[in-house]
């Protein structure tokens, strides 16, 4: 195999999505090296260490939390919700865009994704899982989690299936048990690849279990595709229910400033923005510490780019339109729910969201900033805390002030609100960067797809 | 089994074009127990080796339907039958408000069927397979092709199979011990 033992690249070419140079074996060795080196970049202890040791904030926030109970948080009556809602529903629309990689691009024929489903995939999966933590945790006896699924008991209650609240959980269980399936059958031929290049005989055996024995059949790989397939065909429309049971939390309830229909896509296109966001911030600093950029090259940062400009124009959109439908409505609470998160004590947060996701949204129109690496971290950055904002404020601000002046309240967050949710950034770190060091953090085998020499010549097939 | 003691012959290509080649004759030959190995899934080689048509999407729509009717009777027969309250009058099968965890519960009955279907269809996982036997065959997982005559073929020979192999211009041709 020495004819192609080296790694010869040139810079790929503007446009392309994959630097020419490369062979299957090359392909293949990159990837994999990466994990199956000895040597650990230190831009990679510096990255876990982080999230490990925000991961143990997130472990003292939760003892304190279950000393105590939920009164550490910041929430009173009338905001019930505070911190831990809003957190949630960041989590879970970060995850979406790696659902809307893996499935829709692959049904939309978008090839590009395949060296970045991967990573946006296990992105999915930690989001989800940190996500799950905040209803657990908010429901005070996180150890009664048990109650919510309906299962034969002596206490003679079951869950209330008309509530948005109960959907949730089963959106969001199908959603996390659906992306873990999927990211596990795009794994399988990987896992065959590192069983069969690894020399560590402890690694081989771990990746030969988890690889259940795949040899590359071409009987197999017809099945493979027709299951690939079909679950992307399942994971589209589930991802989009996800995001809109989770706007029927708050569509369903009569709270001004949350009772409106257009929720669900406003909150899916969202979700698709912030996931986005997550993935830029993500591929970044990865292609540039592994050397990634043939693979991962500035075509898919530039597309990623043009996703979040089309989706965060959705939601600007959607942030008019609320306005719109308030003042023509004539609903006085809800014209007054409105005013209130423009002119209240949440202005701030509001027009501090407006400018994060609408107005520095703007600069990803000019192809220099999309083909600047530096500038879209930034950008994605910025959008990921805006995103948190507009969170914030649909929960927070509505809560605080509803229809009775002498109910209404204001919610800080205190200390342990905010340990709790930097324990979670924590808590994702410390996964994914597991993930990169354990796994091959790009689909190998559907890279070699995109290769020139993986066509089959005309003359070749009769 | 067989009566040749061994599983069959293998050939090694560099390109998935010469496998495709290699595949069309072989079947023109007259071999039917084939199988190819390769990195990645190739199309033309499932037209090559006549793979029919799989079960997959029937199980998977058998799965589906399994999880919607389950997903609807469940909330069914908690709101109706075993738990009914009544709510100023509002009706006990308020059967919008069960669609989503009805269309939830058939996606994820579905996609748990894809997936244990296809490792079913395909005999997975699998601990032991003979060609792991060949010393080379780690770079079908890199970047080679394999083709394989199996002895199970009713023409098969080993010293003719390894012949007809050796014309198609291989990198490699091998046998496969059992």
């Amino acid at each position: 195999m020495a004819d192609d033992q080296q790694i010869v690249l040139e810079k790929p070419a503007p446009g392309e999505i994959i630097a020419p140079g490369y062979t299957f074996g090359t392909i293949t060795d990159q990837i994999a090296s990466v994990v199956l080196t000895k040597r650990t970049p230190l831009f990679w202890f510096a990255a876990f260490g982080l999230g490990g040791a925000l991961l143990m904030l997130f472990l003292m926030a939760v003892t304190v939390l279950m000393a105590k109970g939920v009164g550490v948080w910041g929430i009173r009556t009338p905001v019930m919700w505070g911190f831990a809602i809003t957190n949630f529903v960041w989590w879970i629309g970060i995850g979406h865009a790696g659902t809307l990689i893996s499935a829709i691009l692959l049904l939309l024929n978008q090839r590009w994704r395949n060296s970045i489903n991967r990573f946006a995939e296990a992105m999915t999966l930690f989001a989800v899982a940190c996500a799950g933590m905040f209803p657990l945790l908010h429901m005070g006896r996180p150890w009664l989690f048990y109650w919510m699924l309906p299962y034969p008991n002596t206490m003679a209650i079951e869950p209330q299936f008309r509530s948005p609240l109960v959907w949730d959980v089963f959106a969001v269980s199908t959603y996390a048990t659906v992306s873990l399936l999927f990211w596990f059958v795009g794994l399988m031929p990987d896992l065959a690849t590192l069983r069969d290049r690894t020399k560590n005989p402890i690694g081989r055996t771990i990746y030969g279990i988890l690889a259940m024995g795949w040899r590359g059949s071409a009987h197999h790989w017809s099945i493979y595709e027709t299951a690939s397939l079909l679950l992307a065909g399942l994971a589209t429309p589930l991802v989009l229910s996800v995001h809109t049971v989770v706007s029927f939390d708050f569509t369903i309830a009569i709270v001004p400033g949350w009772h409106s229909t257009f929720f669900p896509p406003y909150f899916v296109a969202g979700a698709i923005y912030s996931g986005f966001a997550m993935v830029l911030a993500l591929a970044i600093p990865l292609r540039s510490v592994y050397g990634l950029q043939g693979l991962i090259t500035d075509k898919h940062l530039d597309n990623c780019g043009k996703i979040m400009l089309g989706t965060g124009w959705i939601v600007a959109y959607a942030y008019l339109l609320e306005l719109f439908a308030a003042w023509y409505g004539g609903n006085t609470y809800e014209q007054a729910a409105f005013w209130h998160r423009m002119t209240g004590p949440y202005a701030i947060q509001y027009w501090s969201l407006v400018a994060c996701n609408i107005l520095l949204l703007q600069i990803l129109w000019f192809k220099k900033v999309r083909s600047s690496p530096t500038l879209l971290f930034l950008s994605s950055i910025v959008v990921l805390a805006g995103m948190w904002l507009e969170r914030y404020m649909i929960i927070v601000s509505s809560l605080a002030q509803d229809f009775v002046p002498s109910s209404w309240g204001i919610f800080q967050g205190t200390r342990w609100d905010w340990a709790t949710y930097l324990g979670t950034i924590g808590l994702f770190l410390f996964l994914f960067f597991l993930f990169v060091r354990a796994l091959p953090m790009i689909s190998i085998f559907e890279v070699r797809t995109l290769l020139p020499q993986a066509k089959v010549q005309k003359e070749a097939k009769s | 089994m067989s009566d040749h003691g061994i599983y069959g012959v293998m050939a090694e290509f560099d390109s998935p074009s010469a496998l495709v080649k290699a595949t069309v004759a072989a079947r023109a030959k007259g071999y039917r127990k084939l199988d190819a190995y390769t990195p990645f899934p190739i199309e033309e080689l499932t037209e090559a080796l006549h793979l029919h048509k799989n079960r997959l999407p029937l199980i998977v729509l058998a799965g589906g339907i399994l999880g919607g009717l389950t997903g609807f009777f469940l909330q069914y027969g908690i709101a109706v039958l075993y738990f009914p309250i009544n709510i100023a009058g509002r009706p006990l099968n308020s059967w919008p408000s069960f669609i989503i965890i009805t269309f939830e519960l058939t996606i994820l009955l579905a996609s748990l069927s894809a997936v244990l279907g296809m490792l079913a269809l395909c005999g997975l996982p699998m601990p032991y397979h003979p060609v792991f036997n060949v010393a080379r065959f780690s770079a079908a997982s890199r970047n080679r092709f394999f083709l394989c005559i199996e002895s199970k073929d009713p023409l098969f020979d080993a010293a003719g199979a390894r012949e007809f192999l050796g014309t198609l211009e291989p990198k490699e041709v091998s046998e496969v011990a059992h």
